[in-house]
């Protein structure tokens, strides 16, 4: 008797669940977005809002690029089984990737599409390949080699990349030390004067996509004083490249008498600028204070912490808190989400190390609003929980960090994490 | 009048603010009983060693000595502290800025040198690594620092 009650309650709730899955497929009729996972993959996001896991261990995801046909492809850190180009599709449309195969055998950060190619990046390289007319790569073997030889000496030695709409692509070329000193990481030492490094790196490079086999003497040094970018894009509404920096490092450690553990978690800030060619953000000279709101001459460079950098230098567009990291940048110029989303600034922070012991932070995906170019608000929290928990933000033991961000052809916005490799896919469920 | 006080408070403050950051830094002084460069015949001590961890370790190998992936090594359960304890001295004095792999993960943050740390500090804050984090090795000496300190010259 129990048993057939029990029998007959599962066919029950299996039933409602059906009816419930179709009420939800017919409200999206004509528009096929997905439906978001129970709990929504873990992640808290604003009201309206959905995620579901698109894809999972795949390996250090990084950057990821998403064609016209709503395919992904993902950059791994290190190659998998001999891949670390890895090309995901949905067969069923269920919003999940089903068909997932690999390429190319070389680790690194870099991925985007453009104008029927597929950029990726070594952390010494650039290659491409020509896509057909879905967006497919046509010969995974055989790429094309355009730019060889950057600099990696093992510190931000990924190397970023964007194309802009004149057949250019900036690569992002990180500085080999934390604050240039004579002795790298070292308590006391002082900065090389002028900082060697920035012949080479701590800034971005400009070559062109057509171009084989260019290196620096072919290139144009079109930004320098960045000290690391990892998330970079190019805002279609202002025909501009904007960059997330990666701020130095322990201001603490290096100048215990001039900085408080305190003042070394929040200090300096993350910041974003938008650049044109000659632009000077001034590491390892200055940094920029978001509580002052101020550039501040380095400690290395006979700052103190409240003596004022040149003026020369350029302001950050947006001044985030210490150490997060920013490893994603991305406009969104979709229609899916809501008005106040339109061509505004979706960023990804990796997550802090640097801000201990105080807690870590970070670990969460937030949106800055834009109007004409121009943020016209104040940065919020869009997706936080990538962590697992407040203890494992605090730790910085964090089960996900994000890191990549891409827009789907329907407007979703795809975020990748490179600690377990899973690629979440965020929609707008109009209520 | 009210100027004046001001100031006063301000300089209060500046010194509160000096007696704390003094306060904060004793300890490492105080765990450092040897004569300067010099060992001692004290035996290691692990408490000692917690203090010197927190003050130049901590922020790049973690409270819990787990590391920062990608960047800073773990300091858990690795034959770089649990192994040859001359390698591991000679990575305080001389610091590492080599291409390491441990457990098939490498690490791209160069280490300083810490030879300005004393002998019995560096001794003190190994002992404490090497028995911490879920760590079970035998203590470092201020006499085995020193051997390795003075061949170095």
């Amino acid at each position: 008797m129990k048993k057939t009650y029990i029998a007959g309650l599962t066919v029950l709730i299996l039933a409602g669940a059906l009816v419930l899955m179709s009420a939800k497929k017919l409200a999206h009729s004509g528009n096929t977005l997905p439906t978001p996972d129970e709990g929504n993959a873990g992640l808290k996001l604003p009201a309206g809002f959905g995620a579901l896991v698109a894809a999972d261990t795949l390996g250090g995801a990084r950057h990821i690029a998403v064609t016209t046909a709503g395919d992904l492809y993902v950059k791994l850190a290190r190659p998998r089984n001999g891949k670390a180009i890895i090309y995901l599709h949905d067969g069923n449309k269920d919003g999940r990737f089903d068909e997932i195969n690999g390429f190319a055998n070389y680790g690194g950060t870099g991925m985007y599409i453009k104008n029927g190619f597929l950029y990726a990046s070594s952390n010494q390289e650039v290659f491409r390949y020509k896509l057909d007319a879905n967006e497919k790569v046509v010969n995974p073997d055989q790429p094309e080699k355009i730019v060889t030889g950057l600099l990696d000496r093992r510190q931000h030695e990924t190397k970023s990349l964007v194309v802009d709409n004149a057949g250019n692509i900036y690569v992002n070329v990180g500085a080999y030390s934390n604050s240039c000193q004579i002795k790298d990481r070292t308590p006391g030492s002082l900065g090389q004067q002028p900082c060697p490094i920035l012949d080479s790196a701590g800034g971005i490079w400009q070559f062109k996509v057509d171009k084989q086999n260019q290196t620096y003497g072919d290139g144009v040094r079109y930004a320098t004083g960045l000290r690391n970018v990892v998330g970079l894009d190019w805002n279609q509404q202002t025909n501009s490249l904007f960059v997330m920096q990666h701020g130095r490092d322990q201001l603490h450690d290096i100048f215990p008498d001039m900085f408080t553990t305190k003042q070394n978690a929040d200090l300096p800030a993350e910041c974003m600028y938008q650049l044109k060619q000659g632009s000077n953000a001034g590491w390892p000279y200055i940094y920029y204070d978001w509580m002052q709101n101020k550039k501040i001459q380095a400690p290395e460079y006979g700052g103190n912490g409240k003596k004022e950098g040149s003026k020369e230098y350029i302001d950050p567009v947006v001044a985030f808190p210490g150490h997060m990291a920013p490893n994603g940048l991305l406009f969104y110029t979709g229609t899916q989400f809501p008005e106040k989303y339109r061509n505004g600034a979706f960023i990804a922070f990796h997550g802090s190390w640097n801000r201990a012991p105080e807690p870590q932070a970070g670990f969460y995906v937030v949106f800055v609003p834009f109007k004409g170019g121009k943020p016209s608000g104040k940065w919020e929290v869009f997706a936080d929980g990538f962590s697992g928990s407040p203890q494992q933000t605090a730790s910085g033991r964090a089960a996900h960090r994000p890191c990549g961000l891409a827009q789907g052809p329907d407007g979703s916005l795809y975020v990748s994490d490179d600690v377990k490799g899973t690629i979440y896919r965020i929609v707008y469920n109009k209520p | 009048m009210k100027k004046v006080f001001a100031i006063n408070l301000f300089i209060l403050l500046l010194a509160a603010g000096g007696a704390v950051a003094q306060t904060k830094k004793a300890p490492v002084k105080k765990a450092s009983t040897g004569a300067a460069g010099g060992a001692s015949a004290a035996k290691p001590s692990v408490a000692k060693g917690k203090v010197v961890y927190t003050t130049y370790c901590l922020s790049c190998h973690q409270a819990d000595g787990g590391g920062v992936p990608n960047m800073n090594p773990p300091l858990i359960k690795t034959s770089y502290v649990l192994g040859d304890k001359t390698r591991l001295i000679n990575i305080l004095l001389k610091g590492l800025n080599d291409e390491i792999e441990i457990n098939g993960a490498t690490y791209s943050n160069p280490m300083p040198a810490h030879d300005f740390l004393k002998d019995d500090d560096i001794a003190n804050v190994l002992s404490f690594v090497r028995s911490s984090f879920g760590n079970k090795a035998s203590p470092v000496t201020a006499a085995e620092v020193k051997k390795l300190r003075d061949a170095a010259k």
